[in-house]
């Protein structure tokens, strides 16, 4: 047991409803903006009170609504590492990161060795107007792990770096979580980032969890169309339930056979990479007859768009493949694998989870 | 020349502008934290002596402190102080003309101040006090800087209020303004005109004095 979040709090267009348990290593928080993850840190770190509820780091009650227990930030023990960094403007990079530590015998040291590990030795004496952004969230991390936190939060703390800084920054906080040997919770929306630095996910649309588990099995089976979007799945069709093993993709015209339980399924996915070419003279579970209607070349892939024989609407197929896999032509036919196509339900009809109970 | 004008004037802005700034900024630092309808409506109180008239600012001051008002009574009566008509009366009636002045600059600097700056702070573990003196203070240095050069200006040329509470007595209530009323009054213009020059340079030497405090870098922005 680490971090335990049980909370409520009314938003602007929808309630927030959060619950969910975070051991040591990384959970991301995977949501379209506005749909209360950085809010949930903010209740987690004590900068935002939720409206009841109950959150507990180790055992240790932060916020307990029942009992009137609200720890100040000051108390929590929280790490909150902001998209921008929130350097102090008035101090250098080298004062910044010494008013994180806690210990004052030892504010030097301390110090020293973290403008060491995060690579700032050249600039600490510069002030943060002064440094690139790279640097600045540089500091802004190594100001955080100053202050020996029980608890990680990271806010999106990537989204205001270019892509190549971001890899470097990535790998920096991937090292120092790891160091850290604490709970640590990422906020993004950004599946590739999110997939690489967590070890478990949760899919969250309009203030409530849709799923949460291990990374690999949230994006073999998001169970949501929100959490398919959100994983990266770019052909997502409704659809209507034909008989046990087979389903009517609307969009697409499709009859597919497909596996696993279809009670409450109202959406088909399959991701692009899973859509396979086939021989044209080529039979078996769900192939189809398309015609290339987009063709749309990516540095080391290809994105064909077709659409199959049968479908009437214009929504296309998307399919990505290698590039010395495809050589230009106005029809090819494709295979969806059973297995690999998604089942999802509509992310607005939901089951209100039943509310877990904390009383110790 | 007899220059105790010039000495009661600056003493009463000097003395009146350190007040208001301590009360200013804690008036606005405290209005910042409340909720947007009750600051509304504390903003349009505090700011009220902004487009008063002088004279009713000092007419009202009287109302309080004049020797047979409620106040005023209470100190004759227990100290023996008189509160009206002496040097130091003005500074009551130049506190109250500038202090909207201060409130509104420094209600603004703080409105533009970052949160999350604070928030990031609280989490770091450091106190409240700690992030009111070192970062909130600090980065809305410059504009409650300019707000209390603004209110030392305007205090040095308080007329109305302070001439009906302290009242035109040479050499020991005249302030410079008052002065160049009286001399204009009496027909003693040459002497006048250099009054205003001194109030001229002096006003020139504080505004150009805001300019520079302004010019100069500030930590963080400089390459």
């Amino acid at each position: 047991m680490a971090l335990v979040v049980d909370i409520e709090k009314q938003l602007d267009l929808f309630p927030l409803q959060i619950q969910f348990e975070a051991k040591d290593g990384m959970l991301a928080l995977l949501g379209a903006s506005g749909c209360g993850k950085s809010m949930t840190l903010q209740c987690i770190a004590g900068i935002q009170k939720p409206d009841k509820g109950y959150i507990a780091l180790d055992g240790r009650v932060l916020f307990d609504s029942k009992k009137n227990i609200h720890l100040p930030p000051q108390q929590r023990r929280v790490g909150f590492l902001l998209q921008q960094g929130a350097l102090f403007p008035n101090f250098t990079v080298r004062q910044n990161i010494a008013c994180g530590v806690r210990d004052k015998g030892r504010r030097k040291a301390v110090t020293d060795a973290l403008l060491q590990q995060v690579h700032l030795e050249g600039v600490a004496d510069k002030y943060p107007g002064a440094i690139s952004g790279g640097e600045q969230q540089r500091a802004a991390l190594a100001r955080v792990l100053a202050n020996e936190p029980e608890l990680l939060l990271l806010d999106e703390p990537f989204s205001a770096l270019d892509t190549h800084l971001r890899f470097q920054l990535e790998q920096l906080v991937r090292e120092s979580v790891r160091q850290l040997n604490r709970p640590a919770v990422l906020v993004s929306h950004n599946r590739d980032e999110a997939f690489r630095l967590a070890d478990r996910l949760a899919v969250l649309y309009r203030g409530h969890l849709e799923t949460i588990g291990e990374k690999h099995a949230v994006f073999r089976d998001p169970k949501t169309v929100n959490g398919a979007r959100l994983t990266g799945c770019k052909n997502i069709s409704p659809a209507e339930i034909l008989d046990r093993h087979h389903i009517h993709a609307l969009d697409w015209g499709l009859d597919l056979e497909v596996t696993g339980d279809l009670t409450g399924i109202t959406h088909v996915g399959i991701r692009m990479h899973d859509v396979h070419p086939v021989p044209d003279g080529a039979d078996g579970p769900n192939t189809f007859h398309c015609k290339a209607v987009e063709e749309v070349e990516n540095p080391f892939s290809i994105t064909l768009f077709l659409r199959p024989e049968q479908c009437t609407t214009e929504k296309t197929i998307g399919m990505e493949l290698p590039k010395d896999q495809w050589s230009s032509k106005p029809a090819c036919r494709i295979q969806l694998p059973p297995e690999a196509i998604l089942l999802l339900r509509d992310s607005e009809d939901r089951e209100i989870p039943e509310r877990g109970d904390h009383s110790i | 020349m007899d220059w105790f004008p010039l000495i009661n004037s600056l003493r009463i802005a000097a003395i009146s502008t350190g007040i208001v700034l301590v009360l200013g900024v804690f008036a606005a630092y405290e209005a910042s934290k409340l909720p947007r309808t009750v600051k509304g409506i504390l903003d349009a109180v505090l700011t009220i002596p902004l487009v008063l008239p002088p004279t009713v600012v000092g007419f009202l001051l009287l109302l309080l402190l004049g020797p047979r008002r409620p106040l005023g009574a209470w100190f004759l009566e227990h100290f023996s102080l008189r509160l009206t008509m002496t040097w130091w009366s003005s500074i009551f009636a130049t506190a109250v003309v500038i202090f909207p002045l201060l409130y509104r600059t420094a209600r603004g600097a703080f409105a533009d101040f970052d949160e999350t700056l604070a928030s990031s702070a609280r989490t770091l573990g450091l106190s409240n006090t700690w992030i009111f003196w070192r970062l909130r203070l600090p980065l809305c240095r410059s504009g409650i800087l300019a707000g209390t050069v603004l209110a030392f200006a305007r205090a040095l040329g308080e007329y109305g209020a302070t001439s009906m509470v302290s009242g035109y007595t040479p050499g020991r209530t005249a302030t410079i303004s008052t002065t160049v009323y009286q001399l204009w009054r009496t027909n003693e213009e040459a002497l006048a005109f250099r009054w205003v020059c001194v109030n001229l340079a002096i006003s020139a030497a504080v505004l150009l004095a805001v300019n520079l405090l302004e010019r100069k870098p500030r930590p963080g922005r400089g390459k």
